[in-house]
């Protein structure tokens, strides 16, 4: 997800290539149509669910459960819709083709995390739950205590997520298609309103199921154009791919410095080795255990496990979804390899610094290339799944933030569960319409800022508050009322804290810096010996920026004199007087179709390089403007203390020890009776929550 | 809800839960644990064992790659031993002692 947020929003320089391809958006103006056409249907496939779905949507468990009527195989494909949001459909595909190696490595966690479900959460809280992680915490804690607290970790959990999911969907589609990031937003919020507040869980359920095959038949339709050229063998196809002069020239850019004496085929094989985009193996560890304790903590997926009438049918959908959810990430490697070879490294980062246009050009050429009708009709395709699979998340999430405000707060707590079922209901589709139009407000003032932390932030807070009280609750008989109160609030602060003085934030320093480097241009650099790695002077170091801490670097090899960088202004006047010359050549040239077709693709890249040397000087000054004369980031930070992105490291255990010190230190006597009834019914799924006959 | 006056306790203590409560835990918790170990030696090796995993051993695919492949393979295999473990026991199991349950 850190990616999202990189994207630059104008897809200009992709364009430039023709003038004829002036707007805004990767797909050009006069193919716009078919991309709106390929929407329209989708948008009328899913608009008909909602039809369908709305009238067997009348009571609570129909509402928030689909009837608890959903199938085994039906529910693994609606959890791989629901997973599988645009950050790992377009930014894990990004990453492979920036990086080779280290953006497949980065995937394997996001399926991994599905045996923690699978072994300890799905069975289990389809015997005890009802609608949300609410009903499972207060079967033996204190309901109305543990049902706030669930209340709000979901709604704050949803929320990172959400707004994360909003922004990076707004900025995606504007970077497609060229609609404005407002109407973006709007038109995502108003459309999974619908879906939500007519068709509850039973439409997301089979909006999320479409998408995901959707997404599934996209994906292996040009997996096969991709790899069939060479006869479907893994080692041939990579042969080629690492032998790409493309692939070679984004590995020398990405080393730098350390490229030099390295040969052709050393370097292109250095795109399938680790090492090029994770620096950090202690912040991928801290991910990590973010993701494969947090996911099996995300209120929107612990709820499809109350969609489905047994236990056996949870064991079988977590089966289903972790065979697609797999089975995708794999195909992903070829996705974003293809694309690196194919489209090549330096036009995906053109449209989108952070990879994510790297499937949809990659189906574009695919189709037949940027002027193409067919190409045009691929990347609208994407495009569309990629637009459905945004509203598909987004329902999700609202309809477990809904939940939780709608069953737990109000029926729970306000009206201590007196409330009628009818009330309930109207209960559910209010909530879920204020969730809807906050999560539209906040996407839309969160426009332009940073939000890689908020996906990472929702995982940590799952892991460290929803998973531990979920979890202890259902296998520690000493678990009660305090220790998860207590673990909650301290692991959800703590991941938040922490990400908050993190490298996550802004800060204004740095970013002067950076906007200063480019107005100005760099000074001439000596040249530099070699640097041996320094380790960090003990493990606390390498977590945070305290005094008399020795840092950890790697090692750094020697580097020649750098000759100094100009400015933007003074770059931008050297690429405009060569055009006039480049210009004139044209006419003097016509007679012979090489040197014209020659001196047309140099005027050609010209304007290309002014166009993204103006980008980023804009750019520059608008940060310089923006943040003139601060110093410090929203917490007061010159720099980040905490020196991990991925807060889970210290947050998830700190959320465990938090309740079982609670639960130590107290006595809870209804959590102490409960226990023999929540074990039995968990294992046995005796007395659990029936389906509805329809 | 059939049958409020359930008495969980004596449920508990059957020798037949105990048995299922057992097998089940040493199952669950030996996959979880291998599966968490296989997993964390990933980033681990990518950091610290970068030789071992440039070592070419199928064309250019090297060793890293593969072992970032058999992430995926090892998480299904374990899917679909747990699966089938649930599917043929730990079901027959805990249905034998509803069918008690609901005969007493």
């Amino acid at each position: 997800m850190t990616i999202l947020n990189k994207l630059t929003v104008s897809a200009a320089a992709l364009c430039s290539s023709s003038a004829a391809f002036a707007g805004t958006g990767a797909v050009a103006d006069e193919f716009k149509w078919m991309t709106f056409a390929v929407f329209g249907v989708i948008i009328a496939i899913t608009m008909a669910i909602t039809f369908w779905a709305a009238r067997t949507t009348h009571s609570t468990s129909e509402f928030y459960a689909a009837g608890r009527s959903v199938s085994g195989i039906q529910n693994g494909w609606a959890i791989a819709g629901d997973y599988l949001s645009a950050a790992s459909f377009l930014g894990i595909a990004g990453l492979i083709s920036l990086y080779g190696y280290d953006g497949f490595m980065y995937s394997v966690g996001w399926l991994v995390a599905y045996i923690t479900v699978l072994l300890v959460i799905a069975e289990p809280c389809r015997n005890i739950g009802k609608y949300t992680m609410g009903d499972i915490l207060a079967f033996r804690n204190d309901p109305k205590k543990t049902k706030v607290v669930a209340a709000l970790s979901t709604i704050t959990v949803s929320t990172f997520y959400l707004t994360a999911q909003m922004v990076g969907g707004g900025v995606l589609i504007k970077t497609l298609i060229g609609i404005d990031y407002e109407t973006s937003i709007i038109g995502v919020g108003v459309l999974m309103l619908a879906y939500v507040v007519f068709g509850g869980m039973k439409a997301t359920t089979w909006v999320q199921i479409t998408k995901a095959v959707l997404l599934v038949i996209a994906s292996l339709i040009l997996v096969f154009l991709v790899w069939s050229p060479y006869g479907f063998s893994l080692p041939g196809y990579l042969q080629a791919v690492v032998g790409d002069d493309k692939v070679v020239a984004q590995v020398a850019k990405l080393l730098g410095d350390s490229a030099a004496g390295m040969t052709k085929e050393e370097l292109g094989q250095r795109f399938l080795e680790p090492g090029l985009f994770l620096k950090n193996p202690i912040d991928q560890i801290s991910l990590g255990m973010a993701l494969v304790l947090g996911t099996a903590g995300m209120p929107h997926i612990l709820m499809r496990f109350f969609t489905v009438p047994t236990a056996q049918a949870a064991r079988t959908s977590v089966i289903w979804a972790m065979g697609i959810i797999g089975g995708f990430y794999v195909l992903t490697l070829f996705l974003g390899t293809g694309a690196a070879m194919l489209v090549g490294s330096a036009k995906i980062a053109a449209v989108d610094a952070g990879g994510n246009m790297a499937g949809p050009l990659l189906a574009q050429f695919l189709g037949g290339g940027e002027n193409s009708l067919l190409g045009n009709f691929f990347l609208a395709f994407v495009a569309a799944v990629a637009f459905a699979t945004i509203v598909a998340v987004v329902a999700g999430l609202v309809l477990a933030a809904a939940s939780a405000m709608a069953h737990d707060i109000y029926v729970g707590v306000i009206r201590g569960e007196k409330a009628t079922p009818k009330e309930q209901v109207v209960a559910a589709r209010v909530s879920s319409v204020i969730v809807g139009v906050i999560a539209i407000t906040v996407g839309i003032m969160a426009k332009g800022q940073n939000v890689a932390h908020l996906v990472a932030l929702a995982f940590a807070v799952a892991a460290s508050s929803n998973l531990p009280a979920v979890f202890l609750t259902l296998y520690w008989k000493k678990c009660n009322t305090t220790g998860i109160i207590l673990g909650m609030l301290v692991g959800s602060l703590t991941a938040i804290g922490l990400v908050m003085i993190s490298p996550n934030m802004t800060y204004p320093k740095a970013v002067i810096a950076s906007a200063k480097k480019v107005i100005e241009g760099e000074p001439l650099q000596a040249a530099k010996e070699a640097k041996p790695a320094v380790a960090a002077s003990s493990f606390i170091c390498e977590l945070f920026a305290m005094e008399g801490c020795v840092a950890s670097a790697p090692a750094k090899p020697a580097s020649p004199e750098k000759a100094a960088k100009p400015g933007a202004a003074d770059k931008l006047a050297k690429l405009n007087e060569k055009v006039p010359a480049l210009e004139a050549s044209l006419t003097a040239l016509a007679a012979d179709p090489v040197a014209l077709k020659k001196a047309q693709d140099d005027l050609a890249k010209v304007k290309k390089d002014i166009a993204a040397t103006e980008k980023a000087k804009t750019k520059a000054e608008d940060d310089l403007k923006k943040f003139d004369g601060q110093t410090a980031s929203i917490m007061g930070l010159e720099k980040p203390y905490f020196l991990l992105k991925n807060p889970g490291l210290l947050s998830i255990p700190l959320g465990f020890l938090m309740v079982i010190l609670g639960s130590i230190f107290t006595r809870d006597k209804r959590a102490e009776e409960m226990w023999d009834e929540l074990y039995v019914r968990q294992n046995t799924g005796i007395n659990s929550e029936q389906a509805t006959a329809h | 809800m059939s049958n409020p006056n359930i008495n969980w306790a004596a449920i508990d203590a059957n020798p037949k839960f105990q048995a299922l409560h057992r097998k089940k835990t040493t199952f669950l918790w030996g996959l979880m644990i291998f599966s968490t170990v296989y997993y964390f030696l990933l980033p681990i090796g990518a950091a610290y064992f970068q030789e071992l995993f440039k070592i070419k051993v199928w064309g250019v695919v090297n060793f890293g790659l593969l072992f970032a492949l058999s992430e995926f393979l090892v998480a299904w295999i374990i899917a679909f031993m747990y699966s089938k473990k649930a599917n043929a026991e730990f079901d027959a199991m805990a249905q034998e002692i509803i069918n008690e349950t609901q005969g007493a």
